[in-house]
């Protein structure tokens, strides 16, 4: 990939320990986030975060709700621009790059989002899967066919609707329905998928098949998943990450934050002691 | 004095009751007498001559409206090529983009704009284009049943826009879509039924206006040819009939107003039907 | 993969930042088009009033206040005023709200406070279709139906009831401010009830229980407990049905009789503002015969403009405090 010029490119900047605090891990750094700083009106929604992403690895952010966890999330991908009112201060790098300073759709392509609550567009299965690739600009019939069988088949949802991919969405049950929407994520190839509590409203079975795909597709793609489910993070992540009132507490490895947290509060949040 | 509640009170109380009732009973009584009416004064003119020849004199037997016919479909198709883009587009705008003090100043002057008595609206047609082009037109007829057009277009559209959930727009956004596209294929697509028969009430309300046409289309016994002529329309025909002294073309003056009825009736039952049933697509 | 190369290819490309490429991704267009779309509203509006205040100059400059106080109107001797046009409206519609306020606020208190919820749903419906019946088939109604009906009966009646009362005397001529009236109060009747019954079933039910819970009827609840709850909002439909009927022009027109003259029984033709304008507007000649018409179009767009206005105040007033 060549480098795109940017007005505001700044330097490749592989992550080293020394390059922030604590929270730093050595290894090949997808993201890296540096002072993030996040304002809805006059609140401060996020204290000054810092962390490293890691490459094709599962990062978990957990945390009470209204911790900051998914606003954070969602300065990964700029969702939060959509809303009035919003600013945010600090370096957040994709690869290196400075991601705040780049085209917002160029950001979004390559990183990508599941929500909280699925969220299939009144279409078919078909064209929800395909919706990614046509409205960037790839419309040619075998790609686009060749991709949504693909991106169907790494989210598990493939062997179930091959029959009636011209039904609607609509249709599938509420666990499909989460598992289309990454299926949706994933046809545009993002380097970084974010989920934001995708399985909060779906019952275990459905939890689990979601748990298993992304196992899957870690291989080709970063996660990133945000889950008020201290069993999912443990079971699923790699690194985990606590939040509490705004602020990053801690961040580790997630054996690390369940077995052995360095600091007090995350102790008690994981422990399950806490307010 | 007893818990029983006395007699005087019951009777008030049944009798002022039943009054509500009979009030109910009237209005909605009211539209049985106007189809009645109509059905049975409208079928009995109704020939296939109606639709299918010009206006004769009276006297003459055989004589139709197919002109008029012709004519309204053209305005209203003018008024519909005017009115819908403009008013959808700025609807488009109220939901999508606008901020809240540019927002609540177009909403208001769209209100404003509803409030305007057709028959002003009719001094503007013949302002805006029936005076500079020295000629009643189609078109002048079409821009003035437009410019009507266009309040109930921005409010069905910004209050369909609106009751799309969010939650489209951001998985839309999230897969790269611009803000456009990701209006114009998702957002727009999720309300569309709900557009549709907003715009097709639009279309009802306007299709029986008489006061903007009467000096704006004018009105016409023969063909109009092209867009740039008198026209005649259904409404403005019924108007003129229903005023002239022979009793023949009053029997065509019930027989057009049975079929504009009818045309508006059934447009309106429809689309509100498709809005009481709700988008059968996956809106949550 | 072939093809999944392909797709990063594609997707991977970092979009132009020049002019022409935003403008490619259509963003801007969108904007700009939706924009100037919302602006133009503002331009018509705007339009509107230059042209009905710059058209209307010649009459204002020659009657000035005048012109809507006197009451001779004669285009031969291009003399103008307004009186008997706006006494007209004032008259039909008093008579149209007179009828079409208990009528419609006693259906709507029928629907919102009585009727099961499917039945008071199925009958709004059809009550709010008379709305949408085009006005040309209330006049042709009007003339046809009404009228006659009103000389056969309502005249003989109000005669021997009322007939000392001047607004109640002489010939009867069919075409009527009286005739005009009754079929304005037709027209504006869907309006008053489905405000009104929006704003009923609004009031809280637990306003409701409390007072059946202290022993009062059920009309006894409706009438001092619901009916002041909804007050503002029902006078707010009063002024929407008020706003419609000034303005209504073909029904009008075709039963009032197109009188210019100033009468106190309501037997007597009449005439109205929009009336004129619809009947004249088109034969008009000489420049101050049309800018007195137009001038009256002005005054019927302000009085509108300003009763909507406080239609729309009193009617957001109850449903806010309700919300």
């Amino acid at each position: 990939m060549t480098t795109p010029e940017q007005p505001i490119v700044k330097e490749r900047a592989p992550a080293r320990a020394s390059d922030s605090d604590t929270n730093t891990l050595p290894s090949t750094s997808k993201l890296n986030a540096k002072n993030i700083n996040f304002f809805y009106g006059s609140f401060q929604a996020l204290h000054d975060i810092s962390m490293d992403i890691q490459s094709n690895k599962i990062t978990s952010f957990i945390g009470p709700s209204g911790c900051g966890k998914s606003t954070f999330l969602r300065t990964m991908n700029r969702m939060n621009e959509a809303l009035r009112n919003t600013r945010v201060e600090g370096d957040l790098l994709l690869d290196g790059e400075n991601l705040l300073g780049m085209d917002v759709t160029y950001v979004r392509r390559r990183v990508g989002m599941v929500f909280q609550k699925s969220n299939p567009f009144p279409k078919s299965i078909f064209d929800n899967v395909a919706y990614g690739l046509r409205v960037n600009g790839i419309t040619k019939k075998s790609i686009v066919e060749e991709s949504v069988e693909k991106s169907l088949t790494r989210a598990a949802l493939w062997t179930e609707v091959k029959d009636k991919l011209h039904k609607p969405a609509s249709a599938l049950s509420g666990g499909q329905q989460q598992r289309l929407c990454i299926a949706r994520a994933l046809a545009v190839e993002p380097e970084v998928l974010l989920l934001d509590e995708p399985c909060s409203a779906l019952d275990p079975i459905a939890t689990l098949k979601i748990e298993e795909l992304l196992f899957q597709i870690k291989d080709m793609t970063t996660i990133v998943i945000v889950t008020h489910n201290m069993q999912q993070a443990a079971r699923l992540a790699d690194y985990t990450g606590f939040f509490l009132l705004g602020k990053l507490i801690e961040f580790d490895d997630t054996r690390k934050i369940f077995q052995n947290p360095n600091k007090k509060e995350t102790e008690d949040y994981v422990t399950g002691r806490f307010g | 004095m007893t818990m029983e509640i006395s007699l005087r009170r019951r009777v008030v109380n049944v009798l002022m009751l039943s009054l509500s009732g009979l009030c109910t009973v009237l209005a909605v009584s009211v539209l049985f007498f106007i189809l009645g009416y109509l059905l049975v004064h409208g079928v009995r003119s109704l020939s296939f001559a109606f639709f299918t020849h010009l206006p004769k004199p009276s006297g003459e037997t055989g004589g139709g409206m197919a002109n008029a016919i012709v004519g309204s479909g053209k305005v209203l198709l003018l008024a519909v090529l005017i009115g819908v883009p403009l008013g959808f587009l700025a609807g488009v705008f109220l939901a999508e983009y606008s901020n809240k003090a540019f927002a609540s100043l177009i909403r208001y002057t769209v209100d404003l704009l509803n409030g305007v008595p057709s028959i002003v609206i009719g001094i503007v047609g013949y302002a805006l284009v029936v005076l500079p082009m020295k000629h009643f037109s189609a078109l002048a007829g079409g821009v003035a049943l437009g410019i009507m057009m266009i309040p109930i277009a921005v409010r069905t559209t910004e209050e369909f826009l609106r009751s799309v959930p969010n939650s489209l727009r951001e998985g839309a956004m999230a897969l790269g879509a611009t803000k456009a596209k990701t209006i114009f294929t998702v957002v727009v697509p999720a309300a569309i039924s709900g557009l549709i028969s907003g715009m097709m009430l639009n279309l009802a309300r306007v299709a029986g206006e008489t006061a903007p046409l009467l000096f704006t289309a004018l009105g016409n016994m023969f063909w109009s040819k092209g867009w740039l002529q008198p026209i005649a329309t259904l409404p403005v025909m019924i108007y003129n009939y229903a005023l002239a002294p022979q009793e023949d073309l009053h029997q065509q003056a019930w027989a057009a107003g049975f079929v504009l009825l009818t045309l508006v009736l059934v447009i309106n039952i429809t689309a509100r039907l498709i809005i009481a049933r709700g988008p059968s697509s996956s809106r949550r | 993969m072939a093809s999944s190369s392909y797709i990063t290819d594609i997707l991977r490309r970092p979009p132009e930042r020049t002019f022409l490429g935003r403008l490619k991704a259509g963003d801007e267009i969108s904007y700009l088009t939706t924009l100037a779309c919302a602006a133009s509203i503002l331009l018509i509006v705007g339009l509107i009033v230059a042209e009905l205040w710059t058209k209307s100059q010649p009459t204002v400059q020659t009657f000035g206040w005048k012109f809507l106080s006197t009451s001779t109107w004669n285009p031969n001797s291009d003399q103008y005023g307004a009186l008997p046009f706006i006494y007209g409206t004032c008259v039909t519609s008093a008579v149209a709200l007179i009828i079409s306020i208990p009528l419609g606020v006693g259906a709507a208190i029928f629907l919102a406070e009585m009727a099961p919820p499917r039945l008071s749903n199925m009958l709004t419906f059809l009550i709010e279709l008379l709305a949408a019946v085009p006005s040309v088939i209330y006049g042709l109604l009007g003339i046809f139906i009404l009228v006659p009906l009103i000389r056969e009966y309502l005249v003989p009646a109000l005669r021997n009831t009322f007939g000392y009362l001047p607004i109640f005397e002489g010939p009867f001529y069919g075409v009527s401010m009286l005739s005009a009236g009754l079929v304005l109060a037709v027209m504006v009747v869907p309006f008053i009830v489905s405000v009104s019954r929006e704003v009923l079933l609004a009031v809280p039910t637990d306003q409701r229980e409390a007072a059946l819970a202290l022993g009062a009827t059920k009309w006894e609840t409706t009438w001092d407990i619901v009916l002041p709850n909804a007050s503002t909002g029902i006078l707010g439909s009063v002024f929407l049905a008020l706003a419609r009927a000034l303005g209504e022009t073909m029904a009008v027109t075709m039963v009032i009789g197109n009188t210019p003259k100033i009468a106190a029984s309501l037997f007597a033709p009449g005439y109205s503002i929009a009336a004129v304008i619809a009947n004249e507007f088109a034969e008009a000649n000489g420049k101050l015969y049309i800018s007195s018409l137009i001038f009256l179009g002005l005054v019927l767009f302000g009085l509108t403009i300003v009763i909507n206005a406080v239609a729309r105040i009193l009617i957001l007033m109850t449903t806010r405090k309700a919300a």
